[in-house]
């Protein structure tokens, strides 16, 4: 282990992850705002487009992001649709997040106690308020857990995004070990840089679980 | 043009060669699955003894594989394996190494899980039965938490399935590597095959995943 190499790539790991973090964050924002979009979808059980949208979370759910960036950055453009790296990692990386997360909060949704509902129906509620006042707000809280894991998913996803030549952490890692052969330490610095993104973003998470546990009612 | 397209993946033996492709990728998950699955059960046992310092390294094993994504564990076992500790193993290889213990680690917490989620009262009633330690492992704590196991074990190798993708990272000859090179080769008479081959490699691991998921999901539901 040498530090002085350490030292000099110290400033090209920090480019790669300003860059891991920002895409992290667009996508896990796009995936839970389209997600829940679909959720909703689904939820209300909407003609047409819940099928559209149950056949697209299982679409998504089951094949490689890696399979998926490659279709939007090398086979679009043979129909004259040419999206950049960056663009393609981040729709690739919604395209998968947002199935993973409406998968997440339609558990949470399902999870809410069939008293609940009972009760609901019984004060008059109609369909809309249910799921305004019953369903949802107990059902995200429920979601909670698996929403989080998918959080913590998606911020490792990023990774392959090197495999499109994007300059995040893992790609910065590879340029450098094809330039100056030093893998040993280019490795520790990307294990390390994960480390210092995931651990503060699972503790948060941690306890974020921990705070909405109570916020169940009816058990 | 788009009919015409569709031809590459039946020129000359390319169809039987992406098929090859698809078999490595396909037997390197089964045997990554198997060798992870059982070393996964053996670590998730040991966590939920006493010992507390077995208990802190395999915990710290499996916060190390939570926090590496699977592409820089691969280039890990590929860099370290032959520049360091001077271990020559083919790309194969070292995938199944770099998947077993990733699936080991995974499968722990799963294990882990499912044994504590077991009722203390099956536990004194054992124990009331005069079960040792390994009697109670055997006919109590095993036999009740492999319900909660198996759709887990699934789940995980629909993941593991998805995850041989990332293998032509490290040059290994599966199904996207061999449809790259189609691509390439055929890029004269085809210039739209790039669609068609990533489309077909695409539904190809929809049918490995989307039968796998269903039933691990079918399974989930019956538990509860």
């Amino acid at each position: 282990m040498n530090w002085e190499i350490v030292n000099q790539a110290l400033p090209f790991f920090a480019k790669g992850f300003e860059l891991t973090l920002w895409l992290s964050l667009i996508g896990i924002v796009g995936s839970i705002i389209v997600g829940a979009i679909v959720s909703l979808i689904e939820y209300f059980k909407i003609p047409v487009l819940s099928q559209f949208f149950k056949g697209y979370v299982e679409l998504a759910r089951n094949t490689p992001l890696l399979i998926q960036l490659f279709f939007l950055y090398y086979a679009f453009p043979a129909f004259g649709i040419k999206l950049s790296a960056e663009a393609s990692g981040i729709i690739g990386l919604i395209f998968l997040g947002a199935a993973y997360m409406a998968e997440g909060f339609m558990g949470g949704f399902n999870g809410v106690s069939k008293s609940q509902i009972d009760n609901g129906l019984a004060l008059g509620m109609n369909n809309f308020q249910l799921a305004r006042y019953v369903v949802f707000p107990q059902g995200l809280s429920l979601s909670v857990p698996a929403l989080s894991a998918n959080v913590i998913f998606l911020i490792k996803e990023t990774s392959i995004f090197s495999v499109i030549a994007i300059p995040e952490l893992t790609n910065t890692a590879l340029d450098l070990i094809g330039m100056y052969y030093h893998s040993n330490e280019y490795l520790l610095m990307l294990v390390v840089a994960y480390a210092i993104i995931l651990i503060p973003v699972i503790l948060f998470l941690n306890l974020l679980e921990r705070k909405v546990r109570n916020a169940q009612f009816g058990n | 043009m788009l009919n015409s397209g569709i031809n590459v993946l039946f020129e000359g033996n390319n169809f039987a060669r992406l098929m090859a492709g698809l078999w490595t990728s396909i037997w390197i998950a089964v045997l990554s699955l198997v060798i992870g699955l059982i070393i996964g059960t053996l670590f998730g046992v040991l966590r939920t003894l006493p010992n507390k310092f077995i208990r802190f390294i395999l915990r710290l094993y499996l916060e190390f594989f939570r926090i590496v994504p699977t592409v820089v564990l691969l280039y890990l076992v590929y860099y370290i394996l032959p520049r360091t500790l001077h271990i020559n193993w083919a790309g194969t290889w070292m995938a199944t190494l770099a998947f077993s213990l990733w699936v080991a680690a995974e499968f722990s917490d799963i294990v882990r899980g499912a044994i504590e989620s077991v009722p203390k009262s099956q536990i004194n009633s054992g124990l009331a039965l005069g079960f040792n330690r390994w009697q109670l492992f055997k006919y109590v704590l095993i036999p009740q938490s492999v319900k909660l196991e198996i759709p887990a074990a699934i789940n995980l190798a629909t993941r593991v399935i998805k995850t041989t993708s990332l293998l032509m990272l490290i040059s290994v000859m599966e199904v996207i590597n061999v449809g790259q090179q189609i691509i390439e080769a055929n890029n004269q008479k085809y210039p739209i095959g790039v669609f068609w081959v990533y489309g077909f490699i695409f539904i190809l691991y929809f049918i490995l995943d989307y039968p796998l998921s269903v039933w691990s999901k079918r399974l989930v539901k019956k538990n509860s």
